[in-house]
């Protein structure tokens, strides 16, 4: 029978990667609900931007404390996961410590993943005082109550458990321990259990190795459902992040279209459109759903942190206004989540369900507050284009609902009638000269 | 200004059979507004000083769409933008220079894509050239020594990268130059941009221009520089909203520059 907890742990492993592999597909279903965009271009470009801003971290570090220390959980959560590889193959085979027979190296190894729990255990603790505590201002904002903001503590405690059933895992392993290397810090930890019989020392050992693991499996699946997605689609998201000047936007191609042959005057505008032009038309300018902006935009609201960088710099924010960055990005991935269950549970088909993006989560008010001036763009650590959300739905209410402020449609006016967004002619546009 | 300023039209030149080496876009701002009709006249007299071979469209030039397009309104950016696009075609453009940072990004950044390429320069980086090859001289100026804080553009810092040649223009001017504790990258916006100059704001606890304007009063400026004819409306009035107007002038870097030259 000795070999039922290799048995048990292949049906964990087995079940943890297969819910994971599962809503990976969901993930992505939901992605693929965006428009269609082009990110072909600039290769180098994009691979640089995903090496210097996700692995290298680079824009962590502009507010240097909680960089440093991210930097710090993010290096030791990489490496100490090379850990877990030993412990599927132990857990798999029933081998204990199977890469300790290469020798010295393996105490080497472990020494400094011991080292590095050490201080992913301090960093997660000051992120939890700064959060809870501190209470610096960008965590407690209007968006992050409820499950944002518990998300984000079950988060930091769920690091603390595994950091430190890492370490009671080695501390109580009396083989490890004799091998006298690589247990720089559990050997401090050891003497806390030197008083308990042997027997009791092991199932301590085997209870924190599997609580480990299992652990590990739980958080994988937690990701999906946590802005915690972002340990892995921050990779994706620098790469299709944009390579254009900030201020340079997007010009609708379905526009440039009707602009075109309106001023053509070779065009007869009463002539039946060419074969298949209607269906070139789209159904909609701009976005007031998540179907109707683009992939790249979706893969943002999922990628979000929710870390309030973006928020903290908005001056529409900072002057008290409704608009939040932070927000837009949130709304936009809570409302795809809903079209996602409502097509899982209408057999792969949306069903009109009576809701949007625009009024439903994300207000004209909040909208109409932006001033295009990239802060966010600039301060978000991995990519996020808050603003190009903004804009798209303004396109919205403007092309579609004619829904504009009343003085931005005199600002319309005017430079439809006179080229100039004030009341003034034309003709006299040179008049400065003289004057 | 005491002296006439040459301002020739692309008319004219081709009239003349003349094809001028840059096109001086003015914007609608510094055509019309009262306060940027004065940035575009310095910078006017500082291109006419160093000799530049330059030519206004003049009553041909309609507003960039710029702020349609922020606005929302797409349809009316791109028939702005194709009816200039075809008036500085016709003309032959190749290279812009404008002192409106909104104008300078849809030029470069907006044209290209709907049939209009040019090399487009905002004014800071043109000037900061004509210095450099010596066509403009940088005497001494009466703002020698003052206190002076710099503002960056949303749409010329952030959007385009253009940190440097403002403030390689200030050095020149030997003032006591400050940075404010938001700037460059991290620069606040002064409130104009996104159409929001054509309207009033959302409601909040306060202006964006009243906060930015507090940012530069952290650095006691005598002057407040900008490089925008929006931003320097928005920071006008942010100085007059906190009483300031008599102490602090809000000053575009030509201005500046203009009033040094000797
Ligand atoms: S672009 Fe809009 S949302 Fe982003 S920081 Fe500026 S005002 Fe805020
Ligand atoms: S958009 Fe970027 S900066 Fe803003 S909360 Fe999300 S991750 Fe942070």
């Amino acid at each position: 029978m000795s070999f039922i907890p290799n048995i048990l742990f292949a049906l964990a492993l087995i079940a943890g990667v297969g819910f994971f592999a599962k809503n990976v597909k969901k993930l992505m279903r939901n992605i693929k609900l965006g428009q269609d965009v082009d990110v072909s271009d600039k290769k180098s470009e994009r691979w640089r931007n995903m090496a210097m801003i996700a692995l290298g971290q680079s824009k962590m570090v502009k507010r240097p404390i909680a960089g440093f220390l991210h930097v710090i959980v993010y290096v030791g959560f990489i490496i100490i996961n090379i850990e877990v590889l030993e412990i599927i193959i132990d857990g798999l085979f029933g081998t204990h410590r199977i890469f300790s027979s290469i020798g010295s190296l393996y105490g080497v190894l472990i020494g400094s993943f011991e080292i590095l729990a050490v201080l992913v255990l301090v960093s997660v603790i000051v992120f939890w005082i700064r959060r809870n505590i501190i209470k610096i201002k960008r965590f407690w904002k209007s968006e992050m109550t409820a499950w944002p903001k518990n998300d984000a503590n079950y988060i930091l405690y769920f690091e603390m458990v595994l950091m430190t059933l890492f370490l009671v895992m080695n501390a109580t392993d009396i083989p490890f321990q004799n091998m006298d290397s690589g247990n720089v810090i559990s050997q401090f930890i050891a003497p806390w259990f030197s008083s308990l019989p042997e027997t009791t020392l092991h199932i301590i050992e085997r209870s924190a190795w599997w609580l480990h693991i299992l652990g590990i499996l739980v958080f994988l699946n937690y990701l999906y459902y946590s802005k915690h997605l972002h340990i892995l689609l921050a990779f994706p998201n620098t790469y299709y992040g944009s390579v254009k000047p900030k201020g340079q936007f997007s010009n609708l191609e379905s526009v440039t279209k009707e602009v075109k042959m309106m001023m053509d005057p070779n065009v007869d505008p009463f002539a039946a459109p060419p074969e298949g032009a209607e269906n070139a038309v789209p159904a909609k300018f701009g976005a007031s759903d998540v179907q109707d902006l683009n992939w790249v935009q979706l893969l943002n609201a999922y990628t979000c942190t929710e870390c309030g960088r973006c928020t903290s710099e908005c001056p529409a924010n900072l002057t008290g206004k409704k608009l939040s960055p932070r927000k837009i990005m949130m709304d936009t991935r809570d409302r795809l989540e809903e079209v996602g269950k409502n097509i899982d549970a209408n057999n792969g088909e949306f069903k009109e369900d009576g809701k949007q993006l625009l009024d439903d989560y994300i207000t004209r008010e909040e909208l109409w507050a932006c001033t295009s001036c990239n802060a966010c763009v600039e301060a978000c650590p991995v990519s996020i284009d808050p603003l190009s959300i903004i804009m798209d739905m303004r396109r919205y209410l403007v092309m579609e609902q004619s829904a504009a402020p009343v003085e931005l449609n005199n600002m319309m006016t005017n430079i439809e009638n006179n080229g100039a967004p004030w009341p003034y002619n034309q003709m006299d546009r040179l008049n400065w000269k003289n004057e | 200004m005491s002296e006439q300023l040459k301002v020739p039209t692309m008319q004219e030149a081709m009239a003349e059979g003349r094809q001028p080496d840059y096109l001086f876009w003015v914007g609608s701002a510094g055509a019309f507004d009262d306060r940027a009709k004065k940035i575009t006249k310095a910078f006017v007299k500082l291109l006419n000083k160093a000799n530049v071979d330059f030519a206004v469209l003049g009553i041909e030039e309609s507003d960039s769409g710029d702020a349609a397009k922020r606005a929302g309104n797409e349809f009316l950016f791109q028939m702005q933008a194709m009816t200039n696009i075809e008036v500085m075609n016709m003309y032959q453009v190749k290279k812009i220079i404008t002192t409106d940072p909104h104008d300078f990004n849809t030029l470069k950044n907006e044209y290209p894509g709907l049939g209009g390429n040019y090399e487009v320069y905002h004014h800071t980086q043109f000037l900061k050239q004509l210095i450099s090859e010596g066509r403009i001289k940088v005497k001494e100026s009466e703002f020698k020594g003052k206190n002076v804080t710099f503002h960056d553009p949303c749409y010329l810092g952030r959007a385009n990268d253009v940190f440097e040649a403002p403030r390689a223009l200030i050095e020149t001017l030997g003032v006591n130059f400050k940075e404010m504790k938001r700037s460059q990258r991290t620069s606040l916006c002064c409130g104009a941009g996104g159409a929001q100059m054509f309207k009033e704001p959302e409601k909040g606890d306060k202006d964006i221009n009243v906060l930015r304007t507090e940012d530069a009063l952290e650095t006691n400026p005598e002057v407040i520089i900008t490089a925008c004819p929006f931003c320097n409306t928005m920071m006008t009035d942010g100085v007059k909203a906190k009483e300031k107007e008599d102490n602090i002038q809000v000053m575009d870097i030509a201005e500046l520059i203009a009033d040094a030259e000797d």
